[in-house]
């Protein structure tokens, strides 16, 4: 039997992964590697970071250096290797309780600083390992295990917030969308700034069976797509009516001065 | 801070320095080059000089957006090949101990410098001793350094960096409100007389690199990311090759040598100081600041004829416990003189074994001791 081509990329060893079936951030770690394949990432100057969650287990399986294990502060560690060795690729795999809840400061001053890293976001709209808890990103009145008779809380739009801290490179795809979510990661790796790439992501067994009455995959990702609509057909609709759409699409694409530290050298004064 | 982007990185020669500055150039000697932190007084000096220093002699300096930020940006520059440190103070002390926890699962070097104040001010006090050795959450063996004087914050920075290279561990430097905000002579010798330890390096190619793999007591070595060991550092339960185990056995062996590269070495990590021991009968435990009115008294207690002596503790963790327990066997008293509630004397009378009466000399006010209230805790004794 054939393997798949991008095996070579998983440490060996390692699989079986430890995702549920149907898992998005399965998926994505798929895309990654097909992106990463396609650009010529070199994987001796990778470093793939994960928190803690379902998404952060994605560079334990990646042959590669890797740091795991510690939520929300993969952007603190990412600093600090970025600007000791601005030659390392580094490559965070967030999820979104990651990313807008426990880390949801060092996000924003990563952004604003525009740190060169990418940033990837799997968004499965929940606490996921944790058992299904409900996240900042979770839609309202949705039902999740803390959130028993619906969520009372709006829910956050991680694109909106690093774009307006300063992000370079901004995109927002899903899991059912592959073709275009691997376009964005390869624009994403290529690119020398900030960039985030956040994939809205079915979860079967902690999200769907609760938010919408079926842990089936292809059921959760009809669900997502259902909600989904482009920028330009964000354009035509009212707030209202965007209050519970996912917008898709590559919101941002530009150069500025990447992140090398607080204190610059005195020119020429004292 | 004028005049320092030119300066070299050891600064040779004799100084009238800040305490907090003796340890910026202690950590340059050392071959600091990362710096990371978050403002809180009374360790801002730290900051301050690092922001300058840093960038004039190629290292680089980060103010975070929190503590959290900047110690894991110690962890990924360390990772990286960077020799890091951080400094903060009490409160920010707290915030720090999730990465110190991670540090010490994951092996990595770095210092950590908390100048201690009492909650919200900046009193004097040393009522994070025991924080220092157990704040973080898991089970974990942890150096920490107590320097007395602006030298010793310059020569137990350089020594806190070296301990945390050879033994891949992060390491702290227990400063005081007395000691950072003092100025003091400082001599800084020449650089071929500072002793620098660096990590070890892998000595084979990546195939045959087992990255955790090492005897119960050693330090495996430590290759820099990106040069093709593809090493993964995670806080969860690792084998010898870094990956994940939900296997006991696993579990055991990886946190007994994490502790026993430590405990196993103690004799090689402990240093302490005595004056008078050889014949002392009344005899002060102290460390830190409280060290120094703590001789002044000793010193009065012999004027006036009375057999007393000091224990000086330069490493309060891991405990002197051999020290401690030779004092206890020959005095008839010790007298444990600490600037908190009396903390570190639990670990006095542990050691001790019950050897002879253990006194608790306790100052909780925002002070340090006076020569003369020391001194008459020794009188005291005698009556």
């Amino acid at each position: 039997m054939n393997k798949n081509p991008l095996i070579k990329y998983l440490r060996e060893g390692s699989l079986p992964h430890f995702f549920c079936p149907g898992c998005g951030a399965a998926q994505v770690l798929n895309y990654f590697l097909q992106a990463a394949d396609a650009v010529g990432l070199n994987f001796d100057k990778l470093v793939a970071i994960g928190g803690v969650g379902c998404t952060a287990r994605i560079p334990v399986y990646l042959h590669a250096d890797a740091l795991h294990g510690v939520h929300g502060r993969t952007l603190p560690w990412a600093t600090g290797i970025k600007l000791h060795n601005p030659d390392l690729h580094v490559v965070i795999f967030a999820g979104d309780g990651d990313a807008a809840a426990i880390g949801g400061n060092h996000l924003i001053q990563a952004a604003r600083r525009n740190l060169d890293v990418t940033m990837i976001v799997v968004n499965n709209l929940n606490y996921a390992m944790t058992g299904g808890q409900v996240a900042p990103t979770t839609p309202e009145k949705l039902r999740t295990m803390t959130t028993p008779f619906g969520n009372a809380e709006p829910r956050f739009d991680l694109c909106k917030l690093v774009l307006a801290a300063g992000a370079t490179f901004v995109s927002r795809w899903s899991t059912y969308r592959s073709g275009q979510g691997i376009q964005a990661l390869k624009k994403a790796l290529q690119h020398e700034g900030f960039a985030l790439v956040e994939f809205v992501a079915q979860c079967p067994t902690n999200f769907g069976r609760r938010a919408f009455g079926s842990g089936d995959p292809v059921k959760g990702v009809q669900w997502i797509e259902e909600r989904s609509v482009t920028i330009e057909e964000a354009k035509t609709l009212s707030e209202e009516a965007l209050a519970d759409r996912f917008v898709l699409g590559d919101f941002v694409d530009y150069k500025r001065p990447v992140f090398d530290g607080t204190s610059i050298m005195a020119q020429g004064r004292e | 801070m004028r005049g320092l982007s030119k300066k070299k990185r050891v600064l040779t020669g004799k100084h009238f320095m800040l305490g907090n500055y003796a340890v910026v150039e202690g950590a340059l000697a050392a071959g600091c080059d990362f710096f990371a932190g978050y403002p809180i007084t009374p360790a801002n000096e730290i900051s301050e000089r690092m922001a300058a220093r840093m960038p004039a002699v190629g290292g680089k300096f980060l103010q975070g957006e929190d503590e959290l930020c900047s110690i894991y940006a110690l962890t990924g520059a360390s990772l990286a090949g960077a020799k890091a440190m951080t400094a903060t103070a009490s409160a920010g002390f707290n915030y720090m101990q999730e990465g110190i926890g991670y540090a010490v699962a994951a092996e990595i070097p770095l210092v950590i410098v908390d100048v201690q104040r009492c909650r919200g001010e900046n009193y004097a006090t040393q009522s994070d001793v025991m924080q220092m050795r157990w704040a973080a959450s898991g089970d974990y063996e942890m150096i920490v350094l107590a320097p007395s004087s602006v030298q010793e914050l310059f020569d137990h920075t350089i020594k806190a960096f070296n301990l945390a290279e050879r033994y891949r561990t992060p390491v702290i430097v227990m400063s005081e409100t007395t000691i950072a905000l003092m100025r003091e002579n400082l001599v800084i010798p020449d650089e071929k007389d500072i002793e620098v330890i660096n990590r070890t390096k892998p000595t084979v190619p990546s195939q045959e690199f087992v990255p955790f793999r090492a005897d119960r007591d050693a330090t495996p070595p430590l290759p820099d990311f990106g040069e093709g060991y593809r090493i993964l550092h995670s806080l969860n339960p690792h084998d010898e090759w870094g990956g994940i185990s939900w296997d006991p056995d696993v579990f055991e062996k990886m946190y007994d040598r994490i502790i026993g590269k430590i405990a196993r070495h103690r004799d090689d990590i402990v240093e302490t100081d005595g004056v008078f021991l050889d014949d002392a009968q009344i005899v002060l435990i102290a460390y830190g600041s409280e060290s120094r009115p703590a001789l002044d008294a000793v010193y009065q207690a012999r004027g006036n004829g009375i057999k007393a002596g000091l224990l000086k503790l330069i490493t309060v963790w891991p405990v002197p416990e051999k020290e401690i327990r030779a004092v206890a066997e020959q005095a008839s008293v010790i007298l444990a003189v600490e600037m908190n509630i009396g903390k570190y004397a639990g670990e006095i009378e542990r050691a001790s074994g019950g050897c002879c009466d253990v006194i608790r000399v306790t100052k909780n006010r925002g002070e340090i001791h006076t020569p003369d209230e020391i001194y008459a805790a020794i009188k005291g004794v005698r009556r």
